[in-house]
């Protein structure tokens, strides 16, 4: 018999807020003709709708003395956890939407005027020529981030599927829209696609084993089956692992980080942005919660999986990040070290890292959007002197801090902070990450960890000695212009204020994050 | 307004930020914009002082509490600020004094392209030194204690395109840091010690540590103001810190952050009652640094040198008074208080002579002055009066004062303290009233594009602002014992102690030698003739000249062995580190070059990657766990 669910659309409002600006995105699409007019639209309806949603989110948090409420019995909830990933994603949002609406200064922005028209088309030469515009990304973005929303929120893991198909469908488009390069942009996302189709079967397939043995799919449901049999887990470990491994595919953590480098090579530089702060937070959030309300009575079972994997990841990342010569690729296996660090914390299930977790991913969602809005500025110039596609080589980077001291020496302050550098928002973040993992008694991975993040200082500083130190021969110097907007450079002004406040002040954040340490069943 | 003194250091340092980051848009204002941030911040620490004077004594400590800095597992940091008499004390001079800086280098640097820059660094002078002073912890004074270096290193450089005074800026840094190390081990000693570095908790718990520890603490306390305040053997740096504007030597390397030193010293009054040995060197140090200063000041003829070494002279006077312990401790702020009005006012004045002789420095080409700007003479004239200590201006009351302490105690030291006070006076005398008849009196030797000037007003009237202070302040607060009164719940109340000479005696001793050294510049360079080049030096003056060969013994004794460790260490880390590095380093490369391939570009091989890794996790279970 079918019931009506009981939902609480109040403790829902961030997300039905997005989600209906996404609709209205649409409808805008449909409406509004002039390009610019529409653009001008859609940039304000996103803002209006994150900013919107956080300040709503805000105010729950702020009205919510107990650890929160239960939206739908059994499969959502907006306890302080989730509303610290959703307010962290909504930040990202919003910034990531200045990044979309950004264009240099001849107007060129950086989507391809038509997605439907085959790269080198005459239908594609005509799009261009008429000025025409995607402004589906707005909307597009919208929907992602209610995907992510609901992602953080859900304790069932059936809905966890459905929330994690409404954010990746959307990311597979934006990530096939680049203006320049069409062929790879398009290539990547369609690698990005396959492969998260088949991670997303390995999840399900998860899912149907944890179902065959618990006879449910709820957080809370699975936990209690897995406490009432404790010896027969045959069932339940298969599953658990296959549910993880699609999580962590979302994450980005080695073996299953394929993906990535291509995607992020091949996206347009703010999607990118986006997709590296954003993705990485809501998969860090599902992976917390699954440990933390369902999974932990599996540790002795589960932990040597997350050892190999952080290990690995680390390793990895750091590694192939050293022989990078492409800036958008080596910040891709940086992320993918990143995922490993992100993974340390869970060394041990320790209950910190149900705090150490969210505060890492701020500071590097931060500075991944920062970086990669420092990114979209650096360009290359034609020796007619247009400016060109962004210059993501590293030789390109070459005295950089000599032409534009104050964009390069923002990009070095990221750099510094995904190294750990003290006084930046990074250092903090590892210190809460390793501290929880020596809480939960993971001490050698620690050391593995503090010897990667030495490592991975190597190819950060040698980006920084690129720019400040390198003297190129006036003749040899590379092409390249610094071409901004407004919006990038708000959001990079934006984006080192909170890495440097974050490292220097970090007691309020922290105090948040400890505050949302708490998770609610959801029953 | 109590509750408001955050705004001491926020306006000030936010109009620091404003001017920096606004760029030349910023140039055609930036100037009073300083000036109104400095004022604002007089304007809140004048209220915060009146408001302090309708409490009771025992209620005048008033703690702010900011926010929490740090907070992990058991250390706490908290930032907050202690306002208590001593602290508005400081405020009351750094932003009264300030802000007639600010308005006189409106003046002075009104042809500098530079000037906002200047006036920025000014800011966040003030608003470094008022954290310094306001802090209610070593911690937070540490971060005051650095944010002061950086102004004045700043400042001492801002004319870097030429390079010895960048080297001088250099120096003043480096010698600096060493003093910094000294309140690190403190800070660090402290925490073993107390478990807290809060003011509150430390000197709660003095009596529960051993004299040694205390001791240990003093005197690393000490090294940290040896290198602020210039006091032997850190004092090289300050000489040639005069490199720096003069508004900069007048505020910084005179009224206020040179005095830091002796602010650590009193703030920290209740480790140093506790160690006599601590409070014995502090005196020592004090008392050779007074001598020394003084000396050297006869033999300078760069009029802001001069006045640098009557400057670490003086605050060797502090020092020795902070040394004495408790009958002290209100004497060396009281010298301070009217040190930094005279002291800033002379500054002033040789600035508004330079700017009125082509930035001429060297007193052998001045003379006669004071017939071209007379402003100047007279306010240059109430400090000179101050400073020798005749009465009734106001070196007169505090210098006394410290000479007759000095000369309380038994055994040995009042004598050996006391009479280097004494004989300290009597040099004082003679080289600033060589300075003074060198600058203003005998004939005009003036080189021949000079053509003297009185300054305009925004430079005159913190002069004679200043020079008020100079006449008055000391007797204002002397009368009733009005400044030790106020300072009492700071520094704690001091029995009164009879010195080994009769006090009447040691008066009539100070004034006499005082008069000797005085009369003595006079008919050397008052009534006779002055040489336009320095006289071949005996041997004592040019010992003195080059300020006893601090820089050689500091060379010789510090600087080459260390650039021998320096060469053999960097020769070990190229050898043994770097090679272990690079050798680390390329194996990862080519591990890289290796792990790059499985990033083939094929989707196919991707999905087996993950299949391959799936199938691995559920064998390794199946076959391992279970």
């Amino acid at each position: 018999m079918f019931t009506a669910p009981d939902l609480s659309y109040m403790a829902f409002a961030p997300i039905i807020i997005v989600l209906l600006a996404g609709a209205i995105g649409v409808l805008v699409e449909a409406i509004v003709r002039d390009a610019a007019t529409r653009r001008a639209a859609q940039l304000t309806l996103t803002l209006v709708a994150t900013l919107g949603a956080l300040i709503v989110a805000a105010v729950q948090w702020a009205t919510t003395t107990e650890a929160g409420v239960v939206a739908q019995a059994g499969f959502f909830v907006m306890d302080k956890q989730a509303l610290a990933w959703q307010c962290m994603l909504l930040v990202f949002a919003a910034l990531g939407a200045l990044l979309f609406a950004a264009r240099t200064r001849a107007g060129e922005e950086a989507f391809t005027p038509l997605g439907s028209a085959a790269p080198g088309s005459p239908e594609e030469a005509e799009a261009l020529r008429r000025k025409l515009e995607v402004t589906e990304v707005f909307p597009l973005l919208l929907f992602a981030v209610g995907g992510m929303m609901t992602f953080a929120s859900t304790t069932d893991y059936l809905a966890l599927f459905v929330a994690l198909e409404v954010f990746s469908l959307p990311l597979y488009i934006m990530v096939a829209l680049a203006r320049r390069k069409r062929l790879l942009s398009e290539e990547g996302a369609l690698k990005y696609f396959l492969l998260g189709a088949f991670s997303s079967a390995i999840y399900l397939f998860g899912v149907a084993l944890l179902y065959g043995a618990a006879a449910t799919t709820s957080y809370a449901g699975v936990l209690g089956a897995i406490l009432a049999s404790p010896g027969d887990l045959a069932l339940f470990v298969p599953g658990a692992i296959l549910v993880l491994v699609g999580i962590l595919f979302k994450l980005g953590a080695v073996p299953f980080h394929t993906w990535s480098p291509d995607a992020y090579q091949a996206a347009p530089t703010p999607v990118t942005a986006f997709m590296a702060a954003a993705t990485k937070a809501a998969a860090a959030a599902a992976l917390v919660r699954i440990v933390f309300s369902s999974l932990y009575p599996l540790e002795w079972e589960l932990s040597w999986m997350i050892w190999t994997v952080a290990i690995v990841t680390m390793v990895v990342g750091t590694v192939v990040a050293l022989v990078q010569t492409d800036i958008k690729r080596m910040l891709a296996y940086s992320s993918v070290a990143h995922a490993g660090f992100i993974l340390v914390a869970f060394a041990g299930f320790s209950p910190e890292a149900l705090s150490a977790v969210p505060f890492y991913l701020l500071t590097y969602g931060l500075a991944t959007i920062g970086a990669f809005a420092v990114i979209t500025q650096v360009r290359e110039k034609a020796d007619d002197g247009t400016v060109g596609g962004e210059a993501t080589r590293l030789g390109q980077w070459a005295g950089l801090g000599r032409r534009d001291p104050l964009l390069a020496g923002a990009m070095a302050l990221f750099l510094l902070s995904f190294a750990g550098i003290p006084l930046t928002a990074g250092f903090i973040g590892k210190f809460q990450v390793f501290a929880a993992a020596i809480d939960g008694g993971g001490w050698p991975l620690v050391l593995v960890a503090v010897l990667a993040s030495a490592a991975a200082a190597f190819f950060y500083v040698r980006l920084i000695v690129l720019m400040f130190l390198t003297d190129v021969p006036e003749d040899q110097q590379e092409a390249v212009e610094v071409d901004y907007h407004p919006y990038t450079r708000v959001v990079v002004w934006i984006t080192v204020i909170a890495t440097v406040f974050l490292g220097v002040m970090p007691v309020w954040a922290l105090q948040a994050a400890s505050d949302a340490g708490v998770l609610l069943t959801g029953l | 307004m109590l509750d408001l003194t955050w705004l001491l250091i926020a306006v000030p340092l936010a109009s620091s930020l404003v001017l920096i980051l606004l760029g030349k848009r910023a140039d055609a204002w930036g100037h009073w914009m300083g000036l109104a941030a400095s004022t604002a911040a007089f304007v809140v620490g004048a209220g915060a002082f009146l408001q302090m004077l309708g409490l009771d004594a025992e209620s005048r400590e008033h703690a702010v509490h900011l926010f929490t800095w740090i907070s992990g597992g058991e250390l706490t940091v908290d930032a907050g600020l202690l306002v208590d008499p001593l602290s508005i004390t400081f405020v009351l001079l750094v932003t009264f004094v300030g802000t007639l800086i600010h308005l006189y280098s409106v003046g002075y640097m009104e042809h500098d392209p530079r000037r906002r820059i200047f006036f920025a660094y000014l800011n966040l002078f003030v608003a470094a030194m008022l954290l310094l002073v306001l802090a209610d912890s070593y911690l937070l004074l540490f971060v005051g204690w650095e944010g002061v270096g950086l102004a004045s290193y700043l400042l001492i450089g801002f004319w870097n395109h030429k390079p010895e005074y960048a080297t001088a800026a250099n120096k003043a840094f480096v010698v600096n840091r060493v003093g910094d190390v000294g309140l690190i081990v403190a800070m660090g000693l402290m925490f073993a010690a107390f478990g807290s570095l809060s003011f509150e908790t430390v000197f709660a718990h003095v009596g529960d540590v051993s004299t040694g520890q205390l001791t240990a603490i003093g005197l690393a306390l000490l090294v940290a103001a040896t290198g602020k305040s210039a006091q032997f053997p850190l004092q090289s740096w300050l000489g040639d810190a005069m490199a720096g504007p003069t508004p900069v030597s007048a505020l910084i390397h005179a009224a206020t952050m040179v005095t830091a030193g002796v602010y650590l010293i009193v703030r920290s009054a209740a480790i140093f009652d506790l160690t006599e040995t601590a409070r014995l060197v502090v005196a020592a140090v004090g008392a050779i640094t007074l001598l020394m200063g003084a000396i050297i000041g006869m033999a300078k003829d760069d009029i802001k040198k001069a006045l640098a070494a009557s400057t670490m002279s003086q605050i060797g006077y502090m020092m020795l008074a902070a040394g004495l312990g408790p009958i002290g401790y209100a004497f060396a702020i009281f010298h301070l208080l009217t040190h930094g009005f005279f002291k800033a006012g002379m500054f002033l004045g040789a600035g508004s002579v330079m700017h009125g002789m082509n930035d001429q420095v060297d007193m052998r080409r001045f003379g006669a002055l004071r017939t071209a700007m007379v402003v100047t003479w007279v306010t240059f004239g109430l400090g000179w009066l101050a400073i020798l200590g005749v009465p009734p201006f106001s070196g007169f009351w505090s210098k006394d004062k410290i000479i007759e302490s000095a000369f309380v105690g038994e055994g040995w030291q009042p004598w050996v303290f006391g009479l280097a006070a004494l004989i300290g006076a009597g040099l004082t005398a003679y080289y600033m009233s060589r300075l003074f008849f060198m600058t203003f009196h005998g004939k005009a030797r003036w080189t021949d594009d000079a053509h003297p000037h009185e300054s305009p007003w925004t430079m005159t009237v913190p002069m004679i602002v200043l020079s008020v202070g100079s006449g008055l302040l000391g007797w204002f607060l002397a009368t009733g014992d009005r400044f030790t009164t106020w300072l009492e719940p700071v520094t704690g109340h001091a029995e009164h102690h009879e010195p080994v000479l009769a006090v009447p005696v040691i008066m009539a001793l100070t004034l006499v030698l005082v008069a000797i050294g005085a009369g003595l510049a006079w008919f050397q360079y008052g009534r006779a003739e002055v040489p336009t080049t320095a006289p071949a030096p005996s041997l004592g003056t040019m010992v003195a000249r080059n300020d006893f060969y601090q820089d050689s013994v500091n060379r010789a004794v510090f600087q080459r062995p260390g650039t021998h460790a320096t060469r053999t260490l960097v020769y070990a880390d190229a050898a043994l580190v770097d090679g272990a590095v690079n050798g680390t380093g390329s194996g990862l490369l080519k591990l890289g070059e290796f792990l790059r391939r499985f990033q083939s570009g094929q989707v196919r091989s991707y999905a087996a990657l993950i299949l391959i890794a799936v199938a691995g996790l559920i064998a390794a279970v199946v076959l391992g766990v279970l």
